[in-house]
């Protein structure tokens, strides 16, 4: 919200400087997010009279005036296409310096000397928008200075209002407050109702009282809008932010900025009936003031006539009703309507005025018929008019009821954490005018409030406390540390460090990436063909319409980025959730470290992915530039394993964005725990990547749980290792392989090797050549020559009859 | 030949071997089995048995000196030898060195991990929850019914499940009061998402951290504590910190915290849009509402919640100019926090 600080101080006269008043705003919870003078820098600038126009001989756009500046007749060239003969206007004499450092001279325009400038308001910094130069209100006296004259002395103070405190968006909101901080009583201006000098009345009904609580209605007849809106009252509109348009449109944003009172004006004659505040129906439309078409329904409280729709309720004026240069009747509407529907309209439509705005905070619901006396006052003093009686439709049962509020001294102090003296207290209720009914003595006390009509934040003890501290100044409280009890919490074995997956990630040569956990639809569809993802109804941008499955569309994103800017080895990982619409709820686990949620059919898990491209190494003397293959993959993906210490397993899978032959399934302790392996060449070409990409995702929690490490035995007694060449099929798992073997030889198989892997010429193409090494041990005593031979050839036997395998 | 010139023409010939070989012939030559040393003893039975002792001595004097000549060369030959082969294998010590780079972590886990770190250290427990969330724990249960204006501040990300992406880290506290007693101590890093064009300060999605303190005899003089402490500490120097009232559905009192612009200290300059304060956390006490719904005694307990946007913390401490660096995963970004 923005105000003009002299407004502000005509209503409380307070003695400090600007700046220690914009501390004490933001101190005590209305933040000022700039303050800007009100005008240009400029000097010289006088009031001045045109008395007479001439065209200029040699420029059809140009006229020559003679200008009173209030001590000589000055011949002055203007353009300004609404310069004529009478008006006052704003004179830069010769010498005068603009803003900007601009000083004016004589000047000679085609022809015909000119001795100052006439100005417009943008060429003052008072505004732009109107054409031409400034025009004056006839009250001013020519050769007066402008600053004097338009009382510029004067900033624009921008308030980034919190919604509960409606009660401080206008003028007499403001002066309250600040007369509350600085103990200096608020002087408003008197409202005198004005007398009806006319019979007229429109008829209101209120069929929705819970929406409109109030509904005041004054008709005002042959209003004169031709007149203009004084200086005095346009300049302090436009220090407000509004942009004067008429004087009865100018009336009512006046009665909003000082009061805080919505108004809307309607143009009698285009009424037809009589006002009926009721909901929308389906099916119904309205034309706004600002030409939007918007559909309507139940949900919608409206103003309607006879013919329908005209104003959307504390929202916005129809167009067909509005005030226009032809309207002489007016009807003016003052009410309270319900913050929660004003609020629910206003953000449906995402129409955000200055009445919907300040009704959703709420508005005074005490104060419409001071209001529309204002309005009245100030309309028929600017624009003439006959206003006929107030008519007021109210239902005191559903205005809000004043909320009694009790607040504890022995609660206050406990809430704040020191005493705020009993004086104290009372004297910042007092000046709240919350007028507090007393009981009590000494740490009994207690105070009970009624809140007044213009606070609606007012209904819990706790709303009391803050009152209390925000004038007392949240800076008067000491700091002090809390004291808590500090119970030791346990050692966990059985899981890793939170940072260690991470921190060996990054050891291993990957960047941490975060990407968006919303995705392009299509890469989403491309990267997890089998599963429809959540979508996001009101996506920013068609890039981040969907809630991912898997982090790969933000990893593949990342590395696009990344050729893009021409990096040719790129390492990357990220942790993060995803959401999986559908699936089953997992069993939560109690230790789960990573916040995994499952509501019935959304899978969110912590997932922990990455992505490889490009040479193995970084480019050196001393190394080859192999680019990754996927043992680089399943390398890493071993290591991190590992910390973990679990039971690990590889099984090929259908993954439909996997290259068929050359990725896996990660299973732990069986259980599925993700998948790794080079991208399918067709999404490659899809995502149009190169070629040569590799992946990796792993559940998180399953990554994190880790196996509690014993000691076994270690036995003294020798060792021996005998190594086999085995043939076998080629699509024999090298996994299978050593299951048989440990399966046969236990405890005695003190380690496995897999030295060799062999295809070629040597031996039949249906077959490969595996290399084992085989280390015996026995816990207690040497084994023998023969003991170990009979174990080779068990193994042999079992490795021949489940594999197919023979020595070679 | 006498000994001594025998003696004298062997060491000059084991001075002038070069290598291994020459010496091994000057050896045989004067030691061997033909050597003219050996020779000498062996003419000693010709001599008389007067003259054979001292000449015997002599004979077996100069033999063990050439021996030891021969053992002195040999060894200086090894030496060099040795000293030829080590220079042979001299490599250039400035080469870069074969390894394997690290990586680096994401500016926002390193703020995360170092306000994690001061929490943890004084007795907080890190928890997360879920980034899809229902209304009831985003904003019911915060004091936000429908239609209350502060759903304005909150441009929040609908799904088409019914869901939304929580706007902020809130609804963590929520969960946990529904699932703990006091005395609760917890802070709840995670990501949280509005609807928000990206620029250069904005993000449709970004990091919270939030905490939660309930116990008895919780006040707001404990808030102002926890909160100075923390930005000390995260910030690592004592840098002013002020407490301006505000507004949140779901604590009250409410306040804003500024910190002195780390940059200009309150001279006022662009980082902080020459006011000397930048703007870090929102806090206050919990509201009795929200304690309520969570089925927290409100007489017996009290409690305060903060939260800050963790983007914040890490441009900030980071000197991040640009908020579309954290999320656009470009290495040469990344690369400078390894």
């Amino acid at each position: 919200m923005k105000f003009s600080e002299q407004w502000l101080r005509e209503w409380v006269p307070v003695e400090v400087s600007t700046d220690e008043l914009c501390d004490q705003l933001t101190n005590a919870g209305l933040e000022v997010d700039g303050v800007a003078e009100v005008a240009g820098d400029f000097d010289g600038v006088v009031v001045a009279r045109i008395a007479a126009v001439k065209p200029h001989p040699d420029a059809a756009k140009l006229v020559v005036c003679e200008v009173d500046d209030g001590s000589a007749s000055l011949s002055v060239v203007c353009g300004a296409p609404n310069v004529r003969a009478g008006m006052l206007s704003a004179f830069a004499r010769v010498a005068a310096v603009l803003p900007g450092g601009v000083q004016i001279d004589r000047a000679n325009l085609q022809g015909v000397e000119s001795h100052g400038m006439l100005c417009s308001a943008e060429e003052l910094g008072l505004g732009g928008g109107a054409d031409g130069i400034l025009e004056l209100d006839d009250g001013l006296r020519p050769g007066d200075d402008l600053h004097t004259a338009l009382a510029l002395d004067d900033v624009t103070i921008d308030l980034d209002l919190t919604p509960n405190r409606g009660d401080a968006f206008s003028i007499r909101g403001l002066a309250r407050e600040v007369g509350v901080l600085n103990e200096v009583p608020v002087s408003a201006p008197e409202i005198p109702s004005v007398a009806p000098i006319a019979d007229a009345v429109f008829p209101v009904v209120v069929d929705n009282p819970v929406g409109c609580p109030r509904y005041l209605g004054r008709v005002v007849q042959d209003v004169d809008v031709g007149r203009p809106t004084p200086t005095w009252m346009r300049e302090r509109l436009r220090r407000c932010g509004l942009r004067p348009i008429d004087p009865v449109v100018d009336v009512t944003n006046y009665v909003l900025l000082e009061l805080g009172q919505p108004m809307h004006a309607f143009d009698l004659d285009r009424l037809d009936g009589g006002i009926v505040v009721r909901d929308g129906q389906p099916g119904e439309s309205l034309t706004l003031l600002d030409g939007t078409i918007v559909e309507v329904d139940a949900k919608v409280l409206l103003i309607t006539d006879a013919a329908g729709p005209v104003a959307i309720a504390g929202v916005m004026g129809g167009d067909r009703s509005g005030v226009r240069s032809t309207t002489r009747n007016v009807f003016l509407e003052c009410a309270y309507f319900d913050p929660a529907t004003v609020s629910a309209t206003s953000r449906r439509y995402g129409l955000n005025t200055d009445a919907a705005h300040r009704y959703a905070r709420g508005v005074d619901y005490r104060l419409q018929a001071d209001a529309v006396e204002r309005a009245t006052r100030l309309l028929v003093d600017i624009a003439g008019g006959r206003p006929g009686p107030v008519v007021e439709t109210a239902s005191e049962d559903h205005l809000p009821r004043p909320n009694t509020v009790t607040l504890r001294k022995g609660r206050l102090d406990r809430l704040v954490g020191e005493e705020i003296p009993i004086a104290e207290v009372e004297r910042i209720l007092d000046r709240l005018e919350l007028a507090p009914s007393v009981s009590g003595d000494g740490d009994d006390r207690t105070w009970t409030v009624t809140s007044p009509s213009h606070r609606f934040d007012i209904a819990l003890e706790e709303d009391l406390v803050e009152e209390v501290l925000r004038i007392h100044g949240y800076d008067a409280i000491a700091s002090r540390v809390p004291i808590i009890p500090l119970p030791l919490g346990r050692a966990r074995a059985n899981e890793l460090i939170d940072t260690r997956v991470a921190d060996l990630l990054v050891d291993l040569g990957y960047a941490e990436a975060i990407t968006y956990s919303f995705v392009d639809a299509k890469v989403a569809d491309v990267l997890d063909p089998n599963r429809k993802p959540l979508a996001v109804v009101n996506p920013v941008s068609s890039e981040h319409a969907v809630m991912r499955t898997s982090l790969l569309p933000g990893l593949v994103a990342a590395l696009r980025n990344n050729l893009a800017r021409r990096e040719g080895r790129v390492r990357l990982f990220e942790t993060g959730q995803c959401f999986t619409p559908g699936a089953n709820p997992r069993q939560q686990r109690a230790d789960d470290e990573h916040g995994d949620q499952d509501e019935p059919g959304l899978r969110q898990a912590t997932l922990c992915g990455g992505i490889l491209f490009g040479p193995r190494e970084e480019e050196s003397w001393s190394q080859g530039d192999a680019g990754v293959d996927f043992f680089d993959v399943k390398g890493d993906v071993e290591r991190l394993l590992a910390l973990g210490g679990r039971t690990v397993g590889f099984a090929r899978i259908a993954d439909p964005v996997l290259h068929p032959g050359q990725s896996a399934a990660v299973m732990i302790d069986g259980n599925a725990a993700g998948r790794f392996g080079r991208l399918h060449p067709e999404v490659e070409d899809v995502l149009e990547l190169p070629s040569g990409v590799y992946v990796f995702e792993l559940d998180a929690d399953a990554v994190h749980a880790r196996r509690r490490r014993r000691h076994g035995t270690l036995s003294r007694q020798p060792s021996v290792r005998r190594d086999l060449a085995l043939l076998v099929d080629r699509e024999v798992a090298a996994q299978r392989i050593e299951s048989v073997v440990r399966k046969r030889l236990g405890a005695i198989l003190a380690d496995f090797r897999l030295f060799d892997v062999y295809f070629g010429e040597i031996i039949d193409s249906n077959e490969k050549s595996i290399a084992i090494g085989l280390t015996f041990q026995h816990p207690s005593r040497t084994l023998t020559d023969m003991e170990i031979a009979r174990y080779l050839d068990e193994t042999l036997a079992d490795l021949k009859a489940e594999l197919g395998a023979r020595l070679r | 030949m006498n000994v001594d010139g025998i003696e004298k023409a062997a060491l000059a010939a084991i001075d002038a071997a070069t290598d291994e070989q020459s010496l091994d012939d000057a050896r045989i030559r004067f030691l061997g089995r033909r050597g003219e040393l050996t020779a000498l003893a062996r003419g000693l039975g010709r001599m008389s048995a007067a003259e054979r002792p001292a000449a015997g001595a002599a004979i077996n004097a100069a033999k063990e000196r050439v021996q030891s000549a021969v053992e002195a060369r040999r060894r200086r030959l090894g030496a060099q030898q040795l000293e030829r082969e080590l220079a042979e294998e001299a490599v250039d010590v400035t080469l870069p060195g074969r390894r394997r780079p690290g990586g680096s972590l994401h500016p926002i886990t390193m703020t995360f991990r170092r306000i994690e770190r001061i929490f943890e250290a004084a007795g907080y427990d890190v928890v997360s929850g879920p980034e899809i969330e229902d209304e009831h724990h985003n904003f019911e249960a915060l004091n936000i019914p429908a239609d209350h204006p502060a759903r304005a501040m909150h441009d929040t990300l609908y799904l088409d499940n019914g869901m939304l992406l929580r706007t902020h880290t809130s609804p963590v506290q929520v969960r946990v009061m529904e699932t703990q007693p006091p005395p609760i101590r917890v802070i709840c890093p995670g990501r949280v998402y509005r609807k928000d064009n990206v620029d250069a300060s904005h993000s449709p999605m970004f990091h919270q951290v939030e905490g939660l303190v309930v116990d008895e005899g919780i006040a707001f003089a404990d808030l102002k504590g926890a909160v100075v402490d923390f930005v000390h500490g995260f910030f690592e120097q004592d840098l002013e910190v002020r407490f301006r009232p505000s507004y949140f559905p779901f604590t009250e009192p409410s306040a804003e915290v500024d910190v002195r612009c780390v940059h200009c200290l309150g001279a006022g300059c662009r980082a902080c849009g020459q006011s000397g304060w930048t703007e870090v956390l929102g806090c206050g006490m919990v509201h009795p509402n929200v304690l309520s719904m969570a089925g927290i005694d409100t007489e017996r307990y009290t409690g305060f919640a903060f939260g800050g946007g963790v983007d914040r913390f890490a441009t900030i401490f980071y000197e991040i100019d640009d908020m579309r660096l954290l999320f656009d995963n470009e290495l040469r970004f990344l690369r400078q926090f390894g």
